[in-house]
Order: C-alpha cells, then structure tokens, then sequence
C-alpha cells in the first residue's frame, strides 16, 4: 500500500456548471497530487467523463475516490488497472522551420511517430499527435532541437480495455 | 406565482416552521413576500448568528435548520455558521441572497461568489438560474441535508430569479443520480464484528456525533450492557450514553475523563460508532488504541480510514447497524462479557471521581458547573461556547440524553453557544435552554440579547467570566513559558450592565452557593437571563498537549479521593490504572 504510483481515475460527473470546480477544489483541499485533468461530454446527454491522473499511495488513492464520491454532481468513480486501459493523448506542437531541409526532416519525424502536420507557414509547422504521454514525449524531445514555439497537450484521457465500462 | 413564493412554499412543504435570517438589498423582494406569508421569521442581530441558531435548531431538534441572508456581506457573514455546521455534521439549509443574473460576475454592489465560497463547506450548493428551477432545487437541499451524513446545504438565490413568474407545482420529482448513501450495513462485516467483540476480553465503545444523529442512544446502551463495554464518547457524541451510568467514562481526547484515555489505550477491541477520529480526540495516532483491534461503523465512506486504519469498517446508518450487530451477538451467545474488565473499569473510575466542590473566591469552573448541574434537569438544553468553558463543561457536566449537549466541535467556534442556545430554545420550547459561554465568545455574539429580548425567547446564558482568552491563555502558560500575548480581555465590559441595555435580565455571581439558586430562578422566571459569574483566570484544566499519546497528561488533577492539589496528575494516573 505504500508505493507511490499513477493512477488512472475515471469519473462520470453530471455536465452541469462548476462540476469541475468542485473536482479540482476537492484535490486541492485535501493536498492531493493531481497531475492532469480532462472533461468532455459521454456517451450520455447531460453527462461528462473525467480522467484525473493523480500521484499517491494506495490509501491517498482510496481516499481520493471516496471524497469524489461524496461530491452529489459526481456519479460514479474508477481507479482503472494500468495494464487494462487504453489512455490517449493529443498534443499540438508548432515547430521553428525556416528552410525546406528543414520541414523535410520535421515530416520525416512526424511521420515515424503516426503524427500528422496540420498546419504549415513559412516559419513553422504544426504537428497534430495523438498516443501514449510517453510517446508524445520522445517526439518532443526528438524535434526540440530545431526550436519550439508552442505546445499544447490536453492531459490523457483513458477508459478500461474490452467490454467493461463504468 | 414568482420565484420568491415558489421558495417559501416549498419550505412549507418541507414542513419549515421557522427561519432565522436577516433581509438585505438583494433580498427586498423575498422579504416582500415574506410579508405576506404565514412563515415564522426571527430577526437575529448579525448574520453569522442566524446561521448558528439554526444550526442549534436542527441539533437540538434533529430537523433542518434554515437561515437566510442578503448576498456579499451577508453570505460572507453565513460563512463560519456553514462551516461549523459542515464539520459537526449538522443539516441546515442556508438561503443567499444573489445580485441578479445579468449583473454576476461584473463585481456588482454587494456581490460575491457564493456558490465557488460555500464549496468546501457544504454538502452540496444550488443557484437557480431560472424560477422554475426552484422547487427541484428546495426539495433537493433539504433531501441532501438532512439524510446520509447530514450537512449545509446553501441556495443562493439572484435578486431577479425571486421575481420571475413559474407554474408551482406541489409533488415535484428530485433526481440526484450521484447521491444514494449507504444505509444498511454489509451483513459479512457485521458478522465479523460480532464474532470479534463476542470474543475480546477488553472491550470499549467510542461513541461520536452519529450516535446523536441516527437516534441509537438505546441500541448503544443494550450494546454495551451486552458485553460489558465500557462507553466513551466524543466531544459531539456527549449526551449519548448517559454518564451517570456504571459503564460510562466520560469523555476521551486531549481534555479528556482520565478513565477514558486510560480504557481506550487498555482495551484489546475498540467500536467506533459515528465518529471521525479527530485529533483532539485521538492524541497521537500511533498510540492510539495500540493494543486493540478496531471496528469502525460510519455512514460516511470517505471517515473510514481516514485518520486510524481499522481492521472492520461498516458503513452504513448506526441505528441499523447496532441492532443488527446486537441481535447477531446475542443469538449466537457469543458475548464472553468479562466482569474483570468491568469491574476494573469501575474500580480506576472510582478511585479518579473530580473533586468539584471548593469554597474558593473567585469562584473555581469545577465548582460552578457543579452548581449549574444541580440547577438543572436531564431534559435541560445545554449550549457551551468555545474554549475553557466547553472543555470544563465537557469534562465536568453529567450529560444524561442526547441532543441536550450542543458544543461546536470540529469548527471550534467561538460565539457558537448563545445564537446555537436561541435556535435550541425556538425548536424546543418545552425544554429548559442554558448557553455556558466564556466572556470572549460570548462577546462577539453579545448583539442577540436584542433577539432574546424583542422575541422573548427565555435562554439562560452563563458567562464564565475569568476576563481571559482562557484556553489560549493555558497554552500560553503551558508551551509557551508564561508570556501571556493578547489573552487577557482587560474590564471592560460590565456583563450585567451591558445585558440591562438590552433589557435583558442580568445577575452577577461571585461566591460558591449562589449560583445554583440564581440559575434556578433564572430558568423558571421564563425570560431570558444572563448570569455573569466571575470565575478564577488560573484554574487549568489537565490536558494531552499536542502529538502526545492519550495517557501522557500534563496539568493537576484534583480528585474526590485525593485532595491534595499538587499531585502531579501524569504519575498518579499510571499508577492508579495499574502500569
């Protein structure tokens, strides 16, 4: 019980103004550790899912859910097993490219990694790349030497593999 | 019919007798309705107390207390009153005023976020956008408030939504999809429980607040006559075993009975009944009841765990779960109550019964909560501030019923006890109301002697009067080498003089033997009274000091079996619990 880990919580919240701000006070409050935080709208009307990446041990974990729970806006509450949960990321990065060899090098990068360029300028381009955190990660670390302007990650959002939901 | 009378007839609905509030710009047009409306409302003197009087309501009566207040300062005003009531679990509903929806958000005159403050201390917050969505929203609060673990539940309410047309309708349906609170308790973990303190040889019940709440006073006394169980209750679960009876051991926690502390770390098997383990009441948690195996029955999910790891959490409503627990210990005769135990117990308590009488000028706190018990009766309300005052009354007072001890607990308020006293009085009429106050709470909160005095609502209000910040004032004393920094209150004011200016009766009591009389007569004259009673500034209560473990006292404590004064409390103890 005394390992640190990640844990992966999905909730189902109802879609309703300051959802989130109850959510995100409560971690605050109680000096969670939340690493990031998604909402967008279920498979239900009037329902939103959230995916809370959140550091602890086993007991902070527990203690966690539980005072979600306890949020009347909040339905219902998850800790997924790693190993059963697909989790994605979506990531914008705009690089400095100033020269064709340049952009030629970037593409060739993006394309290894299944990202898509979205956008091009004469200076820079935009990649689009959806995965694993730690993928997004490497082609980060792999273009950051021509320069970047911008990145934008939305956080993972995740759910539990096969015919379980919650 | 508009928003406003959309609100006031569903607190009918919702069987509202009575609200304490206090009107305000954003609210002109509520109150107009008011005005027409058959809904009792009692005028408190300053916001903070209408919500402490209704939190008193609702403990003294178990009912949902309602208060009502403008927006901004009187929302900021409702604030400590909501988070008193968050942390003792007390169910109120707490009505804002709002500026009007076009105007949130602008910084408008007397605007403040009262949905993003009240957060983190309520159950749950409302704020109608629309008329029609009232109703719903009433009926929800009260239904969150006061069901599960209760609590506050605010509604806030903008100036324009009280004034917008809708169709009432009367049986409105609510849907909370994320809120269904566990009642029943999992009957494998009862079983466990059972066999558990069937067979423990020391056992000892920790009763909390729960107890008060879910009505199971009786189940709590069949328990622990059962197997001979010892009672210990929390500051918030006094009143629910009666402390005059042979397995009573009064209090536990930093001011905790010396029987208490000393059962609680003794025991092989601890029953927590609605409590949360707060740290006064645990000291030091890895001494904690080191030696027993612990069973922990909460309504609230999110209390098991927490503080102290249990070995057989149940959830659910106390009520149900102890006569389930009785009823499966008693078929199986499993209980292997040990007379031992019991007659050990009785015999430490016998020898560490306080020594509450003592002639001394200024009157000793032992001496006058001495007197204040024989004045009054086990159905007596009684109300204490924060403090000295409520740690001597804890300590000391004999509490008989449930629901007649109503102490800020978790919050710690100071000025809680008189407004709580005043709820308490308007819930109960037939019951006796005496608020124990110190002269500091009680001078913050000195305004209501207008509100006891324009409603004639007859509340005794005790001031211990010792012109000092009492406890901060020992702790002073104690860890911080005597230097005395802001505690001492100076003369002023003069408490009898200053009740007379609200035409409130007032008595000064100075030596031993008057005060029963003088509390006495106060009760029976059936107006309200307050007694200024001048108390010693250096009597100290013994107490755990912070991060120590339950048995490590400091302070003198002064028993009827010995009297002598300066016997270091810690040395004794150890010796008379039989180390």
């Amino acid at each position: 019980m005394d390992d640190q880990r990640t844990h992966i919580i999905s909730a189902l919240v109802l879609h309703k103004p300051g959802v989130l701000q109850r959510v995100a006070g409560l971690f605050t409050r109680r000096g969670f550790n939340i690493e990031s935080i998604t909402v967008g709208t279920s498979e239900q009307e009037d329902i939103a899912r959230m995916t809370i990446i959140a550091k602890g041990d086993g007991k902070v974990l527990e203690q966690i859910t539980k005072q979600l729970n306890k949020i009347i806006d909040v339905i219902k509450v998850r800790d997924l097993e790693p190993e059963n949960t697909v989790k994605r990321e979506l990531c914008l990065i705009k690089v400095h490219s100033p020269t064709e060899k340049v952009r030629a090098e970037v593409v060739q990068y993006v394309n290894i990694f299944r990202g898509r360029v979205i956008d091009v300028s004469p200076e820079t381009l935009t990649i689009e790349m959806t995965g694993a955190s730690d993928k997004i990660d490497a082609l980060i670390d792999l273009v950051k030497g021509f320069g970047i302007k911008e990145i934008a990650r939305t956080g993972p959002t995740a759910m539990s593999r096969g015919i379980k939901t919650i | 019919m508009r928003g406003g009378e959309a609100l006031l007839k569903s607190l009918e609905n919702q069987g509202v007798d009575v609200v304490f509030g206090y009107p305000g710009g954003q609210l002109l047009p509520l109150y107009d309705m008011i005005y027409d409306s058959d809904l009792k409302h009692i005028l408190v003197r300053h916001e903070q107390c209408a919500a402490h009087a209704a939190d008193g309501y609702a403990r003294a009566s178990g009912k949902v207390g309602v208060c009502i207040a403008t927006s901004g300062p009187g929302a900021t005003n409702l604030v400590t009153g909501i988070a008193t009531a968050y942390m003792d679990s007390s169910p109120i509903v707490a009505i804002a005023g709002q500026v009007p929806t076009g105007l949130i958000g602008n910084d408008a005159f007397q605007e403040v976020d009262t949905i993003g403050m009240t957060m983190p201390i309520t159950k749950h917050n409302f704020q109608p956008i629309t008329s029609k969505e009232i109703p719903e929203m009433v009926k929800s609060a009260f239904y969150i408030a006061g069901t599960g673990r209760p609590g506050p539940v605010v509604l806030d309410l903008p100036k324009d939504v009280q004034e917008q047309e809708l169709d009432f309708e009367n049986d409105v349906k609510i849907t909370l999809p994320g809120y269904k609170p566990t009642r029943k308790g999992h009957p494998l973990q009862i079983k466990r429980a059972a066999s558990l303190i069937g067979s423990a040889k020391k056992p000892v019940i920790l009763a909390g607040g729960g107890v008060i709440i879910s009505n199971s006073s009786e189940e709590l006394l069949k328990l622990s006559e059962l197997v001979g169980a010892p009672v210990t209750t929390s500051l918030l679960g006094k009143g629910s075993f009666p402390e005059d009876h042979d397995l009573s051991l009064g209090m536990l926690g930093m001011h905790g009975r010396l029987p208490a502390n000393f059962a609680v770390d003794k025991c092989d098997c601890l029953i927590a009944v609605g409590c949360r383990f707060s740290d006064r009441t645990t000291g030091k948690i890895s001494e904690f009841a080191k030696n027993a195996k612990i069973v922990h029955i909460d309504i609230d999910p999110a209390e098991i765990g927490k503080n102290v790891d249990v070995d057989i959490p149940i959830v659910g409503d106390a009520k149900i779960i102890l006569s389930n627990l009785i009823r499966a210990i008693s078929q199986n005769k499993m209980s292997s109550k040990s007379m031992e135990w019991v007659n050990r117990v009785k015999n430490f308590k016998q020898t560490c019964i306080p020594k509450m009488s003592f002639d001394n000028m200024p009157l000793k706190p032992q001496q006058v909560i001495k007197e204040i018990s024989e004045a009054v009766d086990d159905d007596t309300i009684m109300t204490t501030d924060v403090g000295q005052n409520q740690m001597w009354m804890a300590h000391y007072f004999t509490s008989r019923k449930p629901k007649t001890f109503l102490s800020s607990g978790g919050l710690g308020t100071m000025g809680f006890g008189f407004p709580a006293a005043i709820g308490a009085k308007v819930a109960m009429p037939e019951s006796d109301v005496v608020a124990v106050c110190g002269d500091g709470g009680f001078l913050m909160v000195s305004q209501e002697l207008a509100t006891v005095k324009e409603y004639d609502i007859p509340v005794v209000i005790c001031v211990l009067d010792n012109r000092y910040l009492g406890m901060v004032a020992q702790w002073q004393n104690l860890f911080y080498e005597k230097r005395l920094s802001h505690t001492h209150l100076g003369e002023s004011p003069d408490f009898v003089k200053l009740a007379e200016a609200f035409g409130v009766a007032a008595n000064r009591v100075e030596r031993p033997g008057e005060l029963r009389e003088v509390l006495s007569s106060a009760i029976n004259s059936g107006e309200p009274t307050l007694i200024d009673i001048t108390i010693d500034p250096d009597e100290i209560l013994p107490m755990v000091p912070p991060g120590c473990g339950l048995t490590e006292i400091v302070g003198e404590y002064k028993t009827e079996s010995n009297n002598s004064e300066d016997v270091p409390y810690r040395e004794t103890a150890k010796e008379r619990a039989g180390d």
